[in-house]
């Protein structure tokens, strides 16, 4: 079995130690220990495990480490800019959307992904976007709240 | 003259909502607080003797005067005047955290991030029964209340000493007390410095009335919230210690199945495997989770099992049961029932039904155990610390003392989490491994093994006057639970009983537990009646309907939805509402059905709530939003199917959950009672929104659905057989 030995993360290349046939959720949270990337169903079903391959949302739960090993991979704890949250981070606290936030890394992820193709979406292409991620306490209408709002103050500034 | 439902809060614990009887007996002293916290002033609140029994598992007395029992909340001022706050409640996503921070701030008069809320942990915090019944906000938020102005009380106090002064003129604010005529003012801390300072809570403490709050009352945001939006905060699932093992469970082939025999060799050939069997269980430990999979699926095991009832078998159990009145329990009872059904100008006699759903947090069960000698140590998720540890010291064999439990922020609950089932597997992975081992169960274990929110059925039997008064009201709950079964109408002759069926599933609590089949059957049944004398459905429930405060959110909710004003074709309205966990509810729905397709769209919920004086906003306004979102699911399409001691559709790809476009415009209307005294709010708002979507089906499409969930079939409408009324 062929095995990955480094995972370009967070802009950092880490060493990993993997077959490359183990989820790439399984490599960030119990080798590198970047547990904001959550399991809630192991069936790219509930969106919680979203990460960014080469800027684009996926499913860390369904996707091999193998089939990322020469991509870039960024997590929730990559979205951070020193400081400075990234503004979707910002609207979710403005909005508290979110109850118990078990969805909130990857709800999060997902809405980022969402705004850097489309800097203006609708609530329809919101909803349409956000439909694979699940929030089980019900706090969706905050979510697209959140959105909306992150992409107004991130009209004008460069993403 | 408007009678009020008295408010008092239930002594029993609710049937489904616990399992054992905890035997708690607390032992710590004031020396090891302060060995603990440092130096700085100590509140302890006790609680009167019949609280006590419901929330601290003992009513004995003190053994000794520096033993501490009955205890219900404890703060500590620290030299560097940090409040740091002991409660054994549970953080799920309620954002308990924040509120009781809020209530807590609010009597010290200090700022609301000064506070650290110390919670489920059974080595830290007081013994609490477990985190269930809407009690936070009633029970903890007040007692927490007391506890602080007890200890603003003690500041005053010691400032007074200080300065010789007398404490007419003394104020706190911002966690300072000044001397008004002086000028001088002192910190808290500088207070307190090199004292260790112990202070009771009196029986009858002076609380700020909630018109005059400041801090309470307000949309304080949620505590730790940049934690949860970076992925820091560290749930359940996500503790790690060194050198731990992960663990995996080789699960029975169909409930209450037991192990015939099991072929471990080949699993254990896998090196750094440890194979762990010990009656029924079985389980596997490795360095990584693929390696622990991978074992366990190396074992060839063979289950031996009886055969079980489906979701069709449980149904006919149900009418059987339903047939004999069979297991009744003496119930609520007044007037006569026969003699009401005689006078009535038109009897009605309906079945409703409730399928079996699951919980589905969205992280699934999870533990960390850790042995150091015959000490046990676990990292999990439950809405019952305290029960856990029992658990453990039960299935372990060894005293409470030398379990220590401890809850991290968790990823929901529901009611779902009152069991320590991944505790209890992976402390025993952990003795045998002799490495702390890490469980996290699967969805799919999750959807098996967790437990259910109970299936049931619901007859009931009624009679009315022409004039739209209820005369008679009979109601026989099978198996899906008590909570709520007694009508919150005006009825002279009424009879509400429960009947135990035997269950094919393991059955727990849910939010609003078995309220949400209650009041779907009886606010179904209402408009019903209301059909048969021809009424409005919201005339039809003021007119016999006298509890103030439930007429006040049935009419608040009518008002924003504009009840009763003209509509567009294909669209219907309804609602339902009731009394629940001492919260008042009542929700509206507007559904339009498209001619052609039958298929129904939800477009508008309103939702008017009242649970006494409000301590945040909009933490009340997300649980009420939630709440209506989480009913969706068990309204239109959730239902756990099983077979032969199997369930069927056990992952998220078949189970359907609300999603974003599942989601409906909702509006929340707070009826915030400053002069009532605030009380819990994670359940009740979820009763309303079932029996409304009924409801509003039926006036959309002249379909009456009596079976939750509503519409299984992709929202689609049934075929009329049988349904029209």
């Amino acid at each position: 079995m062929a095995t990955v030995s480094k995972l370009n993360v967070n802009g950092s290349v880490r060493p990993i130690n993997c077959d490359e046939s183990v989820s790439l959720l399984s490599v960030l949270r119990d080798e590198l220990d970047l547990t904001g990337s959550k399991y809630g169903c192991g069936e790219g079903q509930c969106g919680a495990c979203t990460v960014w391959v080469d800027g684009l949302a996926r499913r860390s739960c369904v996707l091999p480490v193998g089939a990322v090993r020469d991509k870039q991979v960024t997590t929730i704890e990559g979205l951070v800019k020193g400081e400075k949250l990234h503004p979707l981070q910002e609207a979710f606290l403005e909005e508290e959307a979110m109850q118990c936030a078990y969805c909130t890394s990857g709800m999060i992820m997902s809405g980022a992904a969402l705004l850097r193709s489309n800097a203006n979406p609708s609530e329809a292409d919101i909803v349409t976007f956000m439909e694979g991620n699940v929030c089980r306490c019900g706090t969706h209408p905050r979510i697209i709240a959140a959105i909306r709002r992150a992409a107004k103050m991130m009209q004008g500034s460069p993403t | 003259m408007k009678t009020e439902i008295v408010e008092t809060i239930p002594q029993e614990p609710e049937r489904y909502e616990l399992r054992e009887t905890p035997t708690y007996r607390f032992e710590a002293s004031r020396r090891e607080f302060f060995k603990l916290l440092g130096s700085g002033l100590l509140v302890i609140s006790a609680l009167p003797n019949a609280q006590a029994v419901q929330e601290s598992g003992t009513s004995k007395k003190p053994s000794s005067p520096d033993l501490l029992t009955d205890i219900a909340g404890w703060l500590h001022i620290g030299e560097g005047g940090t409040v740091s706050v002991f409660t054994g409640k549970a953080e799920m996503g309620q954002n308990i955290r924040t509120s009781l921070s809020q209530a807590v701030a609010e009597e010290l008069h200090v700022r609301v991030d000064c506070i650290r809320m110390v919670m489920g942990d059974t080595q830290l915090t007081p013994f609490d029964m477990g985190t269930f019944g809407s009690r936070t906000t009633p029970v903890m938020n007040l007692q927490l209340r007391k506890v602080a102005a007890a200890a603003l009380a003690a500041l005053l106090d010691m400032a007074a000493a200080q300065w010789q002064v007398g404490h007419e003129n003394l104020q706190a604010a911002n966690g300072e007390i000044r001397h008004r005529e002086t000028n001088r003012s002192i910190s808290y801390a500088g207070l307190l410095k090199g004292r260790e300072f112990t202070q009771t809570v009196p029986a009858e403490e002076k609380l700020t009335a909630p018109c005059s709050w400041k801090i309470a009352g307000q949309s304080t945001r949620k505590m730790d919230g940049r934690d949860f939006v970076t992925g820091k905060h560290r749930y359940p699932s996500d503790q790690k210690l060194p050198a731990m093992l992960h663990g995996k469970i080789v699960r029975q082939a169909s409930f209450n199945a037991s192990l015939v025999s099991a072929d471990t060799g080949a699993a254990e050939k896998i090196p750094g495997v440890t194979v762990v069997r010990d009656g029924n269980f079985l389980g596997v430990t490795a360095a990584d989770p693929a390696t622990s999979a991978r074992a366990a699926n190396a074992i060839k095991v063979e289950w031996k099992s009886e055969p079980q009832l489906s979701n069709g078998g449980f149904l006919e159990a149900l009418k059987k049961a339903a047939r004999e009145r069979a297991g009744g329990e003496p119930g609520y009872e007044t007037g006569s029932v026969e003699d009401g059904l005689k006078n009535a100008d038109h009897r009605l006699q309906q079945s409703y039904t409730v399928e079996y759903i699951a919980h589905a947090p969205l992280e699934p069960r999870a533990a960390v155990a850790e042995w150091s000698g015959e000490n046990l140590t676990v990292w999990t998720g439950s809405q019952r610390p305290f029960g856990v540890r029992t658990e453990l010291a039960e299935a372990f064999r060894i005293p409470e003392s030398r379990v220590r439990v401890i809850l991290p922020d968790t990823g929901s609950g529901y009611g779902g989490k009152h069991t320590g089932e991944a505790a209890i597997e992976a402390a025993r992975l952990a003795r045998a491994a002799k490495k702390p081992v890490k469980l996290v169960w699967t969805r799919e274990e999750e959807f098996s093994w967790a437990y259910f929110r109970p299936g049931g059925l619901i007859e009931v039997t009624s009679g009315i006057s022409k004039d739209g008064k209820i005369t008679a009201w009979e109601f026989h709950n099978y198996n899906s639970g008590n909570a709520g079964i007694r009508s919150y109408y005006n009825i002279p002759n009424q009879r509400s009983v429960f009947h135990e069926v035997e269950s094919p599933l393991r059955q727990g609590s849910y939010r609003g537990l078995a309220a949400t089949a209650n009041h779907f059957a009886r606010e179904v049944h209402m408009n019903e009646l209301a059909h048969a004398v021809g009424m409005d459905a919201l005339e039809f429930r003021l007119k016999n309907l006298d509890n103030q405060r439930l007429r006040n959110v049935f009419t608040a909710g009518a008002e924003k939805f504009g009840w009763g004003k003209p509509k567009a074709a294909n669209r219907g309205q309804g609602m339902g509402g009731g009394y629940e966990k001492l919260g008042n509810v009542a929700t509206f729905v507007e559904v339009a059905v498209n001619p052609g397709t039958k298929v129904i769209k939800i477009l508008r919920v309103v939702t008017a709530f009242e649970c006494g004086a409000v301590v945040n906003p909009d933490g009340l306004r997300n649980q009420v939003e939630g709440a209506n979102i989480m009913g969706l699911g068990g309204a239109l399409f959730e239902a756990v199917q099983f077979e032969n001691g199997r369930v069927l559709n056990g992952r998220f790809s078949k189970y359907r959950l609300p999603r974003f476009s599942d989601v409906p415009a909702i509006e929340t209307v707070l009826l915030d009672r400053k002069d009532l005294r605030p009380v819990g709010a994670g359940e009740a708002p979820i009763v309303g929104i079932a029996p409304a979507i009924s409801n509003a089906i039926f006036d959309a499409a002249g379909i009456r659905l009596r079976a939750l969930p509503l519409l299984p079939g992709n929202m689609k409408l049934p075929p009329e057989t049988g349904n029209k009324a």
